[in-house]
């Protein structure tokens, strides 16, 4: 079944991948800044905030299923959205769940690192923005594991895309919310088969993300020579006249 | 290098994101597509378009809260994609127990109802939160148990003598337990065999679906109460025999109502009432009865709208 590629299952595999996909883009853009702000600068009260922050990484999604259908309900105070049993509500509420989970990663991340660093790019006269860049870099390991944590958390979770999702076919059903429905009908091998693709799609993702992950150090030395220009002299020249120190695109144009 | 991979990756994924919200959305109607895909500067094209906009409803979303069993039996795939060709609605169904729908309609969250569990609904048909109250379908409820039949209940007519026999005997049943129609009709049954409210080791509440439940009841070698449909529908996988049927008790009854636009302003009237006058349709209601008599030989459900 899996081999003939069901129409109806490749869909809910893609809406999936892009609603877990993107409500891991939206976590990152929370939680990493949050994750970095509690990690570096002291105030009162902070580590209250980080204890919420570790609780929050534990949420149990059907929680926040049934939190985010209470606002998004049309008897709730954003009703008037019609949000609820849409795609966007599972994003939502699936942000709500990876967030905590990329904000703890972040701040473990960054407090991970020895304070000497810090000290030693500030020496070095790093602006502030500088700073920042420097430290997300020298954690990119860590943080690259808190994206894998946030997606794999969200990609598998049931609760909240059955209660927000609705599980409405062809709309809102994704791999988990399927799977559960498939079982309630007594329909096992499709169960299984989407279960099958689930891991496989979650397998999938996180090989392309630790690959990443554990790929930088290799790439910056071997990359490093292209970032020298040199003088195109001893390439073959374009035909006619055209502007020189240009490549493909020229040589292109100039043959038709 | 690093940060212009991550920024490509990044993009790579909203824009994907993007194409599947496009993607996501409900099918449009392929009038629309034409419609958008053709020059409109075309006088005769315009006019087509603007025709076109005017067949389409105002609001083309309904949500049907609706009860596992039509999930489950697969009538509701068979039914809706019929309707939403005929009306160009597109329904989003929230397949839950009857006592949940309810109260999704009870505090309008949703346009359209189709449960069965009559002495449920009364209070909200009466209290005027539910309006354009139809019949549209009956089956019946079946006491399903291991073929070994523990509590005897296979020779037993009367439902409340079989219930009785398998409280007697204390052998396992598998309750609902989640205020569903099925465990609405189920509590009824004890009250009327004399158990107010049965407890103990031998009565366990699942408080899933009526097609979990049928699964438990099989693992368990337990009895259980089952709407005829989605015990057919899964016969295959279970060991689960029919042990009793056909007390009067057992009538599954099925209406449809559409949730009142005058107490709840977002609901989608139209569209509701569109849903309702389609399943008492004497096509749909044929439709109805012909379901399933090709897969398992006998209907699911019985069309009552017509009688």
């Amino acid at each position: 079944m899996i081999a003939s590629g069901d129409a109806e299952i490749f869909g809910v595999t893609l809406l999936t991948l892009l609603v877990s996909g993107l409500a891991t883009l939206l976590s990152l853009l929370v939680g990493v800044p949050l994750g970095v702000v509690l990690g570096l600068v002291r105030f009162r009260g902070r580590r209250l905030v980080v204890s919420l922050v570790n609780t929050g990484m534990g949420m149990p999604p059907v929680v926040v299923g049934l939190w985010v259908s209470i606002f998004l309900w049309r008897s709730g105070p954003f009703g008037a959205l019609r949000l609820i049993y849409t795609p966007a509500a599972i994003i939502i509420a699936q942000t709500l769940i990876a967030t905590p989970v990329i904000t703890g990663f972040t701040i473990a991340a960054i407090q991970h690192l020895t304070p000497k660093l810090r000290l030693q790019i500030l020496a070095l006269g790093a602006s502030r923005w500088q700073f920042l860049w420097t430290i997300l870099k020298e954690s990119r390991i860590a943080l690259m594991a808190a994206v894998i944590a946030g997606f794999g958390s969200i990609v598998s979770e049931v609760g909240a895309s059955m209660m927000v999702g609705g599980n409405i076919k062809g709309y809102t059903r994704v791999l988990t919310t399927a799977t559960s429905m498939e079982v309630s009908k007594g329909n096992f091998p499709v169960a299984v088969a989407l279960s099958i693709i689930l891991v496989a799609l979650a397998f999938g993702v996180t090989y392309l993300l630790t690959v990443f992950q554990q790929w930088e150090r290799k790439d910056r030395n071997l990359k490093l020579p292209q970032d020298q220009e040199f003088a195109p002299a001893d390439r073959p020249g374009p035909i006619g006249p055209a502007i020189p120190n240009n490549s493909a695109d020229d040589q292109k144009e100039a043959v038709k | 290098m690093k940060k212009k991979k991550l920024l490509w990756i990044l993009s790579t994924l909203l824009v994907l994101a993007l194409a599947a919200s496009c993607a996501a959305a409900p099918a449009p109607s392929a009038a629309t597509t034409v419609a958008t895909s053709v020059p409109a500067t075309d006088a005769t094209t315009t006019a087509a378009a603007e025709t076109t906009a005017l067949a389409q409803p105002a609001v083309k979303e309904i949500i049907l809260a609706t009860t596992t069993s039509t999930q489950d039996s697969g009538l509701l795939d068979y039914l809706i994609p019929k309707f939403e060709q005929q009306t160009g609605y597109v329904i989003k169904t929230i397949a839950v127990g009857t006592g949940q729908a309810l109260e999704l309609g009870a505090k309008g969250e949703a346009d359209a109802l189709l449960t069965h569990a009559p002495s449920s609904e009364k209070p909200l048909v009466d209290a005027g939160q539910v309006v354009n109250y139809q019949l549209v379908m009956h089956n019946d409820f079946i006491v399903v148990g291991p073929p070994a039949d523990p509590a005897k209940i296979m020779d037993l007519t009367a439902v409340t003598d079989a219930f009785k026999a398998i409280a007697a005997q204390e052998a396992t049943f598998i309750s609902r337990g989640d205020k569903s129609g099925t465990h609405t009709k189920e509590l009824s049954v004890w009250k009327a065999a004399g158990l107010e409210s049965p407890s103990g080791t031998w009565y366990q509440e699942s408080g899933q679906g009526m097609g979990s439940t049928l699964t438990i009841a099989n693992e368990k070698e337990a009895y259980t109460l089952s709407d005829r449909a989605t015990y057919l529908a899964q016969k295959t996988n279970l060991e689960l025999e029919i042990l009793n049927q056909g007390s009067k008790e057992l009538l599954n009854i099925y209406h449809v109502m559409q949730v009142n636009p005058e107490t709840y302003p977002m609901v989608n009237a139209a569209g509701a009432e569109a849903f309702v006058a389609f399943m008492i349709d004497p096509a749909t209601q044929a439709l109805i009865g012909e379901f399933g008599v090709e897969e398992f030989g006998e209907p699911l459900f019985f069309p009552d709208a017509l009688n």
